[in-house]
C-alpha cells in the first residue's frame, strides 16, 4: 500500500507519529497471554450444551447420566441461575439458560465443568434433553405482517421506526428503484471466546478473566444474573484476538461465573470455532427496498426506502443497528425529502447484532447500488452523480439534523479518483494463473476475463446515539517523569494501548508512559466498538494528563513565583512563555506525584421522534472506495486487483494504525462482498467452519492505495475522527458496481443487488 | 492407562504421560508442556494460527496426533528464543501486528518461507502465506514486513 497526504516530523512516541505497539513484541514473541492461554493450573473445563432445533419446547431434561461420568464435576441449567434469568444489551430477553422454549440452533440449555475438554464432552452427549419441536419462524417478511405467531413473549418486532422528512408527496423526472439483500457476515475474529473464572475464598464473588469490548457493561450483566452486588464481580481484560462487534454481547461470562462460583474452583470455558458461530452475535442479513426521485440531470429529490433486518431469536443491539441503517439511507447525499421505513424483526434465526460498520453496511450497499443506477438513468458518469450530489457541512440531514461534522465528501471523492490504477494488465505482465481470478486451482481463462470498475462512497456516525449518555474514563499519575496511566478501555488489536501513550507523552512531555491492567477498578470506558474510542478514552485520557499538567504548572508556579498561566511543555520540558524558566518534566516530578481522573462525555444526543426527526447521532466520518475487479464471466470468478480509497480521518494521530484499520477494513468489506456469508437452512448454520465459511487470505487481498483526508474534527477532543468502520462500509458496494461493469462490457449487464456475490449471481446460469 | 510417549521441542525432550491417545499435538504442546504461542482458531487446519515446524516441515499442529510426532524434532515460536529475531521486529515495526493471534503462526511460517526461498516475489509471498490467515490487517503490512526482511538479509550478505 502507498499512502499519501501525511507529513511527519514529530518527537518520538508523540501524537502524529507511529510508534510501535507497546504490547508488540510480547505478541511476535507469542508471550502475550490471550484469554485462551490462561488457567492452565488447576483450572475446571466448562463446555455448553446448546439446542440442535431452531424453535422447540423443552419437555424433559435429564441430567443424571452425565453427572455419573468420571471426571465431570458438575452441570447445571437454567434451575441453578441465582439472579436474573435473562440478559442483554438494551432489552433483557436472552435467557442465560433456555428453560421452557430454545429459539436458536445453539442456544444454550446446560453447562458442563469437567477434568478434561473429552470429558466435557462426553458429559454434554449423555445429557438428554426431550424436545417438542415447533414451527419455526424464519422468514421476517411473515413478522413484518404479522403472519407470524409470536415465539417469544416480548413479541417478533423488535423495532419498528419512520422517518418522514420534507414533502412526501413529491416526485423527480427520474426514478430509479431496486431490491437489494445482504446475506449474513460473521466477524470471525481468530481469537475465540475464552474465559477463565476465579470464585472468590468465601464464595461470595468473583473474578473473571475475559476477551471483551466492554467490562464494565459485562460486569452488570453478569452480576444481575448471579444475583451478586457489582462490586463482587471483577472482571480483568483478557487478552483479545479480534472483537469486530462480536464480542460486545454476553456469550459465556455468565456460564463460566456459575460454573465457578458452584464449584468453588477456577473454570475455564473456551469455545470451539463451530461453536463460536453459535455463541455469539452476527452482522444482520437485510433486505432493503429504495426508490430514488431525481432531477433530470441527475439531482436527488427524494428517497423512500423500506429495511427489513432479521435480528434473528434475540434483541442484542437490533434495535440501534436499524437506527443507523434507516438514518444512513441517503447515504453522504444531500437529500431533502425522504420517506424511510425500518423493521427489525425476531425470527429462529441465529442471532444478530454487532459488527464493525453496525447497519451502516447495509444501508450503503444499498444507497450505493441506487447512485450507480441513477447515474445510468441520467446519462451521467458514476463519479459525477455523486460529486453533484455530495453531503456538505451545514447540510440538514433526513432526521432534521444539522450536519456539523468536517464533512469532506467532495475531497473524498476527488481524491479516490486522482489515486493511480493499477499498473498491470489482466493476469500480470507475466501471465501468471496466480493473478487469475480463481488461482491456481481454477480454470480461468484471461481471454474471458474482463476488469471493471466501481465506487462507494459513505457516511458513518460516531459514538453512541439516541441519547445514551455515553462517557470514558481515565486515570493518570505522574511521579519521577513517568506517566500511569488506568483506564478500563478494551484493547483488541487496535492499538489504543498505543495512542494512550502518545496522548501521555504529548501532553506531559514525558518519554516513559506505564499502562496499569485493564480492568473494571476504575471507572467504565465504554465499548470498544462505534469507532469512539480514540475520541472517547482518547478524550479521558487527555483530560486527565491535562488536569495532571495544570496541577504540575500551579505547584512550580508557587514553588518558583511563576504565573501558571504562562507554564508550558515544550518537548520534556516545562518552560516559562513569559520568562526564562525551563526545568525538564522528569526532574520537575522526581518529588511527589500527581495523580488525576477525568471523565469525557461526547454532547446530549436525543431520540427520534414518531416521525424519526431529532439530532440522534454525535458526529459523521466520511470515506470514498474505488474498486478495480477482474471477472471471469463464464466461470462467475471474482479478483479484486486493488482498492483506492480517500478517508476523512480528522487528524491521524498514529498515520500507522490508521493504515492498519483502512487495510483490514477493506479486507472486511472484500469478504462480505464476494465471500463470506453464513448459510442456514430450515433454521440451521450449515457451514459453521473456516473450511466452508471463507475469510480473504492474502491471495484473496487486493492492493491498496490511499489518501488521509486532514481536516481536524472541531468537535473531537484531539481533532481526530474514528477510523475503524468506515473502510469496511462502502469498499462492498465499490466491489460489486465493479462486477457489475465488468457484466456490462461483457454485454452481459446484471443488476447484482446482493452480497455476498457468488459465481452463479455473475455466470447467471 | 500407564502409556507414555517423548517429544522433542525446541532441543529438549519431554516425556508425556497418561495422556489421551487422541489428543492432538497442539492440545499437547499447550495444555500438557504450557508452550502457548501456537493457538488454536479453526480447530482444522485453515488458518494457520497453531503452525509449527514438525520434522523441517510447517504444519498445523491441531491436524497432527501428538503421539505421532515423536521422532521428529519439533519446534515451535518459543524454540524461536526471547530476543526478537530479524522477523519478529518486522512484524512490529511496520504494523504487520494488531490482535496478534495470528502472530505466531504466522512468524513461524515466514521463517519458513524466507529459509526456503530468500528473495520472494510479491506473489510467492502471497501462496506461501495464503494458509495463515489474519482478520485484522489485511494482510499489507505483512507483506510489507517479510519484503523489509529479505532486503536486509540480502544487503547483510
Amino acid at each position: 500500500m502507498s499512502i499519501t497526504g501525511v507529513d511527519r516530523s514529530v518527537r518520538e512516541g508523540v501524537l502524529g507519529g507511529s510508534p510501535t505497539r507497546p504490547d508488540g513484541i510480547a505478541k511476535a514473541l507469542g508471550s502475550f497471554e490471550f484469554s485462551s492461554d490462561l488457567g492452565g493450573d488447576g483450572a475446571l473445563w466448562g463446555a455448553t450444551l446448546r439446542s440442535p432445533h431452531p424453535y422447540a419446547r423443552i419437555v424433559r431434561i435429564d441430567l443424571s447420566a452425565a453427572w455419573q461420568i468420571d471426571g465431570v464435576e458438575t452441570v447445571i441449567t437454567a434451575d441453578d441461575v441465582p439472579g436474573a434469568m435473562h440478559y442483554g444489551l438494551i432489552d433483557q430477553d436472552q435467557p442465560v439458560f433456555a428453560s421452557d422454549v430454545v429459539r436458536y440452533v445453539g442456544e444454550p440449555v446446560a453447562a458442563v465443568a469437567a477434568d478434561h475438554p473429552e470429558t466435557c464432552r462426553r458429559a454434554l452427549e449423555a445429557i438428554l434433553v426431550d424436545y417438542e419441536v415447533l414451527d419455526p419462524v424464519l422468514d421476517p417478511e411473515s413478522v413484518v405482517d404479522g403472519r407470524a405467531p409470536d415465539i417469544h413473549p416480548a413479541g417478533n418486532m423488535l423495532r419498528q421506526q419512520r422517518i418522514v422528512h420534507g414533502d412526501p408527496a413529491v416526485t423527480g423526472d427520474v426514478v430509479v428503484e431496486g431490491t437489494y439483500e445482504l446475506g449474513m457476515q460473521d466477524q470471525a475474529f481468530l481469537g475465540l471466546e475464552a474465559a477463565l473464572a476465579v470464585p472468590d475464598s468465601g464464595g461470595d464473588g468473583v473474578e473473571l478473566f475475559v476477551a471483551t469490548q466492554w467490562l464494565h457493561e459485562d460486569r452488570g450483566q453478569i452480576a444481575a444474573c448471579l444475583g451478586l452486588p457489582e462490586e463482587q464481580v471483577r472482571l480483568v481484560l483478557a487478552g483479545v484476538g479480534g472483537a469486530f462487534g462480536a464480542r460486545e454481547d454476553i456469550s459465556l461470562q455468565v456460564h463460566s461465573c456459575l460454573l465457578a462460583l458452584r464449584l468453588g474452583r477456577p473454570v475455564r470455558l473456551h469455545y470451539s470455532r463451530a461453536e463460536s458461530f453459535l455463541g455469539h452475535v452476527h452482522r444482520h442479513p437485510a433486505t432493503i427496498w429504495m426508490r430514488h426521485h431525481a432531477t433530470s440531470d441527475g439531482e436527488i429529490v427524494k428517497i423512500e426506502a423500506r429495511f427489513v433486518f432479521d435480528g434473528g431469536a434475540y434483541s442484542s443491539t437490533s434495535s440501534a443497528v436499524l437506527l443507523n441503517a434507516i438514518t444512513h439511507a441517503q447515504g453522504p447525499y444531500r437529500c431533502a425529502n425522504a420517506v424511510v421505513d425500518g423493521y427489525a424483526v425476531r425470527t429462529n434465526h441465529l442471532p444478530c447484532g454487532a459488527m464493525r460498520g453496525f447497519g451502516v453496511v447495509q444501508a450503503c450497499f444499498a444507497h450505493e447500488s441506487q447512485m450507480d443506477r441513477l447515474a445510468e438513468a441520467c446519462g451521467v458518469d458514476p463519479v459525477d452523480i455523486r460529486l453533484r450530489n455530495a453531503m456538505r457541512t451545514g447540510d440538514t440531514l433526513i432526521t432534521g439534523q444539522v450536519m456539523d461534522s468536517v464533512a469532506p465528501v467532495e475531497q473524498c471523492i476527488r481524491e479516490t479518483v486522482a489515486l493511480p490504477f493499477p499498473n498491470e494488465p489482466v493476469g500480470g505482465h507475466d501471465g501468471d494463473v496466480m493473478r487469475l481470478p480463481g488461482g491456481a486451482g481454477r480454470t480461468a481463462d484471461v481471454e474471458h476475463v474482463v476488469r471493471g470498475i466501481g465506487y462507494g462512497v459513505s457516511m458513518k456516525n460516531l459514538m453512541y446515539s439516541e441519547g445514551f449518555d455515553d462517557y470514558s474514563t481515565a486515570r493518570c499519575r505522574l511521579a519521577g517523569g513517568v506517566a500511569t496511566l488506568k483506564f478500563a478501555t478494551s484493547e483488541v488489536g487496535q492499538g489504543f494501548v498505543t495512542l494512550a501513550g502518545q496522548i501521555a507523552r504529548t501532553i506531559l512531555g514525558v518519554d516513559d508512559v506505564v499502562l496499569d491492567r485493564i480492568d473494571t477498578s476504575v471507572g467504565s470506558a465504554g465499548s470498544t466498538s462505534a469507532s469512539r474510542q480514540t475520541w472517547m478514552s482518547g478524550g479521558a485520557v487527555a483530560a486527565a494528563c491535562e488536569a495532571v499538567r495544570d496541577t504540575l504548572f500551579v505547584n512550580l508556579a508557587m514553588l518558583n513565583g511563576l504565573d501558571a498561566n504562562t507554564l508550558a511543555i515544550d518537548g520534556t520540558d516545562v518552560i516559562d512563555t513569559a520568562g526564562p524558566f525551563r526545568v525538564p518534566v522528569a526532574e520537575a516530578t522526581a518529588r511527589g506525584e500527581i495523580e488525576q481522573t477525568a471523565v469525557y462525555r461526547h454532547r446530549p444526543t436525543e431520540e427520534l421522534d414518531e416521525h424519526g426527526q431529532g439530532d440522534c447521532h454525535t458526529a459523521f466520518a466520511f470515506v470514498a472506495h474505488r474498486a478495480v475487479v477482474d471477472v471471469d464471466v463464464e466461470l462467475g470468478l471474482v479478483k479484486v486487483v486493488q482498492v483506492a480509497t480517500a478517508q476523512d480521518v480528522g487528524r491521524a494521530l498514529n498515520p500507522l494504525s490508521v493504515v492498519g484499520q483502512i487495510e483490514g477494513g477493506i479486507a472486511q468489506g472484500l469478504g462480505l462482498a464476494v465471500m463470506e456469508e453464513i448459510v442456514q437452512i430450515n433454521g440451521t448454520i450449515r457451514n459453521a467452519s473456516f473450511t466452508d465459511y471463507l475469510l480473504p487470505t492474502m491471495l484473496d487481498m487486493p492492493d491498496v492505495v490511499a489518501t488521509l483526508i486532514e481536516e481536524p474534527e472541531p468537535l473531537a477532543p484531539l481533532g481526530a475522527k474514528g477510523v475503524g468502520e468506515p473502510p469496511c462500509i462502502s469498499v462492498t458496494p465499490a466491489i460489486a458496481a465493479a462486477i457489475r461493469d465488468a457484466l456490462r462490457q461483457a454485454g452481459r449487464p446484471h443488476r447484482i443487488d446482493r452480497v455476498p456475490v457468488r459465481p452463479i449471481d455473475i455466470a447467471d446460469v | 492407562m500407564s502409556e507414555f510417549f517423548t517429544l522433542h521441542v525446541n532441543g529438549h525432550d519431554h516425556e508425556i504421560r497418561d495422556a489421551w491417545l487422541g489428543e492432538n499435538l497442539l492440545y499437547v504442546l499447550r495444555e500438557r508442556l504450557g508452550l502457548k504461542a501456537a493457538k488454536g482458531a479453526c480447530e482444522q487446519g485453515e488458518c494457520g494460527s497453531c503452525s509449527v515446524q514438525v520434522g523441517g516441515e510447517l504444519v498445523c499442529a491441531c491436524l497432527v496426533l501428538a503421539a505421532s510426532a515423536v521422532d521428529e524434532p519439533i519446534v515451535t515460536v518459543e524454540g524461536l528464543g526471547d530476543v526478537p529475531t530479524d522477523v519478529q521486529t518486522a512484524f512490529v515495526e511496520t504494523g504487520a501486528v494488531q490482535c496478534g493471534f495470528c502472530t505466531p503462526g504466522l512468524i513461524l511460517a515466514v521463517h519458513h518461507l524466507l529459509e526456503h526461498d530468500p528473495a520472494p516475489t510479491e506473489i510467492v509471498i502471497r501462496e506461501e502465506l495464503s494458509g495463515n490467515v489474519c482478520r485484522c490487517t489485511g494482510y499489507g503490512r505483512i507483506i510489507e514486513a517479510v519484503q523489509r526482511v529479505s532486503v536486509a538479509r540480502a544487503a547483510a550478505t
